[in-house]
């Protein structure tokens, strides 16, 4: 089946509203144009804020310390465990510490680059200058960022870059930079500019003459659903990897809160830019519910490897050199091991598609440290990746020093996410998206130790600003929670629940995600193609039937029901998935994160047609079983010159 | 996002520092630690006392009237100790019941790691201690628990009341009561102050455990020795 | 592998609850312990009964979403590792295990294994932060910290939050978790000025919340997945003990952060009149 048929056909170019003037002067000349808010009247302004990872976190703290009353909503327990909590490597900063050249730009040039030209360059410029405020911001905080013996700060190198930019804090940089941004929310809660709202979870967009006023949600444990009128939203809820069923997302992370506001008029931009992680600790069974990180740095000592023989069901110690394939240094003699992430993702699936795959459903490859061992000696290795050695054992039970790793790729981060403009609002006036919520400043590739720094960027220094210019637009009529709108949205959401309890099928809820997530993975992973993707455009409507139908849901709406809220966030995967798979039937090219085996390089990197797509793809919702309709952002490139990415 | 609904203990506008130490859990330990010191000095210099028994009558005696030839400092240390014991009891027994409000439904199973018996029955030692104290005094001191006590005559009245094998067995199993309370005690009390630190820490377990025995087989000793014959016999 | 579960089954906050005995036939060892939980209650939700509930989340140790007693020990028999990080090859084929929620008077039970632990956030909100506005901040290396520090409160810091430490205490205290906080931002130059008002601030709340005191059982060290040491409640109570005597305009009594329920607010809806 044709794309077109499926699109409703293009309309107008989004305007992203980005300020006049030189690159580097644009932010500086928004934040002047500014409208400012009275002081004594912000905390008559009431904001909602959905989600307290990095970007929620920071910009409710932002928000309260402003003087706006501010509700702060989260499904976890705490706000302390959104999933920013799990990051690990670091956060990159421009601050040139370390005296190797690194600047504003340098850090702005690496981003566009390593987002294979697909992001708006405006952007990406004021994300590079906030990365030094945000360091700064941390380290006042208290956060105990990695020192030197001098007591200045350290800095480790990261993927797609040359300088040493990046800030960590051990393996746990996610948790600390969250637990800073917790603490200043913590601090406004005991202020009483926050109200925390926890263990509730956003269920729909409450949109008032054409402006966003509020949300619906359920309080998770009494299952009472309510609603919270406001004069703002900000969406902060993270990103969707978890459509994929096995992510490097905790359990928890959906795309419920942006897709219910794309319902409710907010485009969503770029859903098929997926990134995939090449070294992840394989699936060992059905039973598995999500996938381990294993830090990239491995492959610098490790060698990766497949048997020669399809099926060779030898343990590897038994396999002598030369029956083994050490696939990345024979295809990629230059960069060998150290391929980029996407290209050593792809070749593993390859091998593995032909057979060749080890472990438990052929699906992994070997990460082999016998030769750096006698190379450099256990300690030195120990050393290096001790810790990781031993998150190894604890998962797996084997140990990489006797026999080796086995790794496979894993859905990590969707760069995709709500369209936004330079102020980070959405289509809809009063929806402000943060966080690797919205389509962020990534491009169609990001690179390591950036998700971090934009999440902080957009919650401590863009949203609190930008917010307070729509609020002293003013125009806002008087709306709360009795507004016909909310009631109406709470009867949706009621009659929603009420459906998945009443289906009363066979099959539990999981079996449906498991099902989309394979199909996803297999047609829309690592490499797409027409045919794939068509596949699945054609199946995920049949499993979403069949979830309507024979889906079973335990328990009821009033109390604390895990299965019923799972339930729910399936529901929207599947109509996301649907969009995805489209995004990525439409997007003829390659580039970064999307791989359309039609167009690839001679040595299989990406190829991409700037001719006719680079631009942003922002779709809009034209309601149940009609075709999307595509809007585009043109992208300009002004400061850097649209080049192949090579990284030979 | 339910919530715990006691509603919070009103705070005064403004207390004495004191009274901050009294109320908040950590000052109250504090104090605990504080008055156990004294306790530990007490029974210290009352354990090496108590050894000059093996010396003979002559000697315990003139120790217990050089004891006595400063009345003022004789009664300013007993006050002191008194009230040590007093508060440090109160104080024990308030934190105990504090604590069984603190997890008012128990484990079914709960399966201790790492901690010792002692740490965790302080509340029992303490009882222990404290019985044994009020018997001990009217043993000794008031004579009234004495089989035949005379004033002044310090080292008849023990032989006489520790010369009784129930007597003198009760002795030793509180003074080793005591020993357990210290085994925990004297190691609690620094983290209580706020002294111990990695650098420390092991320094101040061997100390405790040292001083624990010390002081339960110095006071065993004399009944024993009693019991056995050696004193008085 | 056959495995016997005691599960813990209790509906909501007011169900007195009981134990509810169920057998999970298939378990594979390479299965995390929340996984088997997993297939347990993918069987009861095809039976048709309500599945048991736990809070989980990041499902690798980080998050400190999860966590109960198995057989009587906080996080099960893994030393310095959360009970998703445990799996099921730690554990023999047809033994029984007994599942118990944390168990506190802090820690109301929300349904089966999953608890209340807001009360955890609330000792943060009395003083665990520092007090710098967003974009104040000076340039971060103007801040000097000798690597010892930075160290240390990256040790206390490395918390995350999931309350063993209580439930494992027999008097049911938070110092730990207290002390961590207070060892984290007390070692730090930024941490100094507020030490003694948040040493004050925070123990005067974890009191409010009904934790109980510390008895230096150590318990809690014993089952902490971060490994964070007894050593930050002896230096919490250090600073406690310095606010308090030596510096009396700190002693003032802190007022504490209301257990107010967000729900509550919402029945109380002010009606904004057009
Ligand atoms: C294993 C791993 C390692 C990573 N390592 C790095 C790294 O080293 N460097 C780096 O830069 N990036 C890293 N990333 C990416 C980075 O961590 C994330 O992109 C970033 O933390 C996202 O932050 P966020 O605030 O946008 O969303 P999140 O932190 O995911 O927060 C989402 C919040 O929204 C709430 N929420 C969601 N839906 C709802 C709803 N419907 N109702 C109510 N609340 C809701 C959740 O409760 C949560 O509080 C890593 C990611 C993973 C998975
Ligand atoms: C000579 C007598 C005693 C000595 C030397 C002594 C010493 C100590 C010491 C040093 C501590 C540690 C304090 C801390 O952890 O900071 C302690 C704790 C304790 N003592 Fe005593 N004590 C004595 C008698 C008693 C008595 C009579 C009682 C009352 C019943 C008692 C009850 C307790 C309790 C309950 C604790 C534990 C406090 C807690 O919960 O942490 N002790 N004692
Ligand atoms: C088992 C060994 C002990 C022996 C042989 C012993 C002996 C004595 C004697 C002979 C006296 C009377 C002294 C006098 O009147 O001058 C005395 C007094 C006393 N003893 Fe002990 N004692 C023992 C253990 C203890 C312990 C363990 C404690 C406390 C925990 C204790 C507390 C006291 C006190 C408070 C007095 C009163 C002192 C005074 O008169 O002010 N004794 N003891
Ligand atoms: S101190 Fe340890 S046990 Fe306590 S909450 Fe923190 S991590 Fe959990
Ligand atoms: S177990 Fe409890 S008593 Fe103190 S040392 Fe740990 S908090
Ligand atoms: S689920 Fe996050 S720590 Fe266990």
């Amino acid at each position: 089946m044709e794309v077109e048929s499926r699109v409703t056909a293009p309309s107008g170019a989004l305007d992203a509203r980005v300020p006049p003037g030189p690159i580097e002067t644009k932010w500086e000349r928004r934040r002047f144009d500014l409208r400012l808010v009275n002081p004594a009247n912000k905390r008559k302004y009431r904001i909602v804020v959905v989600g307290t990872g990095l970007a929620g976190g920071a910009a409710a703290a932002s928000l309260g310390e402003l003087g706006y009353e501010v509700l702060s909503f989260c499904f976890q327990d705490s706000p302390r465990r959104a999933h920013s909590i799990a990051a690990q490597g670091g956060i990159n900063a421009a601050k040139n510490y370390q005296n190797d050249g690194d600047s504003v730009r340098r850090l702005f040039y690496d981003t566009v680059k390593g987002g294979d030209f697909r992001s708006r360059e405006a952007n990406v410029w004021r994300l590079a200058e906030l990365s030094l405020a945000i360091i700064d911001q941390c380290a006042a905080q208290g956060v105990p960022f990695a020192r030197e013996y001098g007591g200045a700060l350290a800095n480790r190198s990261f993927g797609g870059a040359l300088v040493s930019r990046t800030f960590y804090a051990r393996g746990q940089t996610g948790q600390q930079l969250l637990l800073g941004a917790y603490q200043a929310l913590e601090r406004q809660v005991a202020a009483g500019t926050v109200r925390q709202l926890p263990r509730t979870e956003m269920l729909d967009l409450v949109v008032v003459d054409g402006r966003a006023r509020g949300i619906v949600f359920r309080d998770l444990v009494t299952g009472r659903i309510a609603s919270a009128a406001a004069d703002a939203v900000v969406l902060a809820t993270g990103g969707y990897g978890n459509v994929f069923y096995l992510s490097t997302n905790a359990r928890g992370s959906n795309a419920t809160a942006i897709w219910r506001a794309h319902r409710k008029g907010a485009f969503f931009a770029n859903p098929c830019y997926t990134q995939i992680h090449p070294t992840c600790i394989p699936r060992s069974g059905e039973y598995q519910s999500k996938l381990t990180l294993m830090s990239e740095s491995l492959r610098n000592d490790g060698r990766v490897w497949v048997p020669r023989r399809a099926g060779d069901g030898r343990p590897p110690e038994q396999i002598p050199d030369g029956e083994r394939d050490y696939y990345l240094e024979r295809m990629y003699p230059t960069y060998g091991n150290l391929a980029p992430r996407d290209i050593a993702s792809r070749a593993a699936k390859t091998v593995c598609d032909e057979g060749r795959g080890v472990g438990p459903g052929g699906l992994g490859v070997y990460l082999d440290f016998r030769d750096a061992f006698q190379r450099l000696g256990r300690k030195v290795m120990d050393e290096r990746y001790g810790n990781l050695f031993e998150m190894y054992v604890r998962i797996t039970g084997d140990d990489p020093h006797v026999s080796p790793m086995r790794i496979y790729p894993a859905v990590h981060y969707t760069m995709g996410g709500l369209w936004v403009d330079y102020d980070l609002m959405s289509t809809v006036p009063g929806l402000f998206v943060a966080g690797e919520a919205n389509f962020s400043d990534h491009g169609a590739n990001r690179l390591g130790a950036s998700a971090l720094m934009q999440g902080l960027a957009d919650g401590y220094f863009v949203v609190p600003y930008t917010i307070g210019d729509y609020l002293a637009k003013g125009g806002l009529a008087k709306v709360d929670a009795r507004h016909a709108a909310f009631r109406d949205a709470e009867r949706e959401v009621a009659e929603r629940t009420r459906r998945f309890l009443s289906i009363g099928g066979a099959r539990p809820v999981d079996d449906f995600h498991r099902e989309l997530g394979t199909l996803l993975w297999e047609e829309c992973g690592m490499a797409r193609s027409r045919e794939s993707l068509t596949r699945a455009l054609d199946r995920i409507p049949r499993i979403e039937a069949a979830f309507w139908k024979d889906l079973r849901v335990a328990g009821s709406g009033e109390e604390l029901n895990q299965d019923l809220e799972r339930a729910g966030r399936v529901a929207d995967f599947l109509e996301l998935a649907e969009l995805l798979c489209l995004d990525a039937l439409h997007r003829n090219e390659s580039c970064g994160g999307h791989f359309r085996v039609e167009h690839q390089t001679p040595d299989g990197e990406a190829a991409r047609d700037d001719a006719n797509y680079a631009y942003v793809a922002a779709w809009e919702w034209k309601g149940q079983g009609n075709a999307p309709a595509l809007h585009k952002e043109p992208l300009a490139f002004e400061a850097v010159h649209l080049a192949q990415r090579s990284y030979r | 996002m339910t919530t715990a609904a006691k509603p919070l203990p009103a705070l005064p506008a403004r207390v004495s520092r004191l009274g901050l130490v009294w109320r908040s859990l950590v000052g109250k330990k504090a104090l605990m630690a504080a008055t156990g010191i004294a306790l530990f000095a007490f029974v210290l210099g009352h354990m090496l006392g108590n050894l000059q028994a093996f010396e003979g009558p002559a000697r315990l005696n003139r120790y217990a009237e050089l004891l006595r030839v400063e009345p003022a400092l004789l009664w300013t240390v007993r006050l002191v100790v008194l009230a040590a014991a007093l508060i440090h009891a109160i104080a024990g027994i308030q934190l105990w019941l504090a604590r069984r409000s603190a997890r008012p439904v128990a484990y079914r199973s709960y399966q201790p790691q790492v901690s010792t018996p002692a740490s965790r029955t302080m509340i029992w030692s303490g009882f222990l201690i404290l019985g044994f104290v009020v018997y001990h005094l009217l043993d000794l001191t008031f004579g009234v628990a004495n089989p035949s006590f005379r004033e002044g005559d310090v080292f008849h009245n023990l032989v006489a009341s520790l010369g009784r094998a129930a007597a003198s067995i009760f002795y030793v199993l509180a003074v080793a009561g005591l020993g357990v309370h210290l085994w925990h005690g004297l190691w609690s009390m620094f983290q209580s102050l706020g002294v111990s630190s990695r650098a420390y820490t092991p320094g101040i377990k061997r100390f405790a455990v040292a001083f624990a025995v010390i002081l339960a087989v110095g006071f065993a000793a004399v009944p024993l020795a009693v019991l056995l014959g050696v004193i008085g016999g | 592998m056959r495995i016997v579960l005691e599960i813990w089954r209790q509906r909501d906050a007011k169900d007195p609850g009981r134990f509810v005995t169920y057998e999970v036939p298939d378990v594979n060892e390479h299965m995390s312990f929340l996984e088997m939980l997993d297939v347990l209650d993918r069987r009861l939700v095809e039976r048709g009964e309500d599945p048991v509930a736990f809070d989980s989340d990041c499902r690798e140790g980080i998050c400190g979403t999860c966590g109960f007693l198995v057989d009587g020990v906080a996080h099960g028999p893994l030393r310095n590792a959360t009970i998703c990080q445990t799996h099921m090859r730690h554990f023999r084929d047809g033994q029984t295990l007994r599942l118990e929620p944390w168990r506190a008077a802090a820690f109301p039970v929300v349904k089966d294994l999953c608890v209340d632990r807001t009360a955890l956030d609330r000792i943060i909100a009395a003083g665990g932060y520092v007090s710098v506005r967003t974009g104040s901040a000076p340039e971060a290396n103007a801040i000097l910290v000798p690597k010892t520090a930075a160290d240390r409160a990256m040790e206390a810091a490395a918390c995350i939050g999931c309350g063993a430490c209580v439930a494992a205490c027999p008097n049911a205290s938070a110092a730990l978790f207290t002390g961590a906080k207070a060892t984290h931002l007390g070692v730090l130059p930024q941490g100094q000025p507020e030490r003694p008002a948040r040493a004050l601030a925070m123990t005067a709340q974890a009191r409010a919340e009904g934790f109980g005191h510390c008895t230096t059982i150590g318990e809690c060290e014993a089952v902490c997945p971060a490994g964070i040491k007894l050593e930050v409640i002896a230096r919490m109570n250090r600073d406690w003990l310095r606010a308090t005597l030596a510096r009396r305009e700190e002693a003032e009594p802190v007022a504490t952060v209301p257990r107010s329920s967000p729900m509550r607010f919402f029945e109380a809806e002010p009606p904004k009149v057009e």
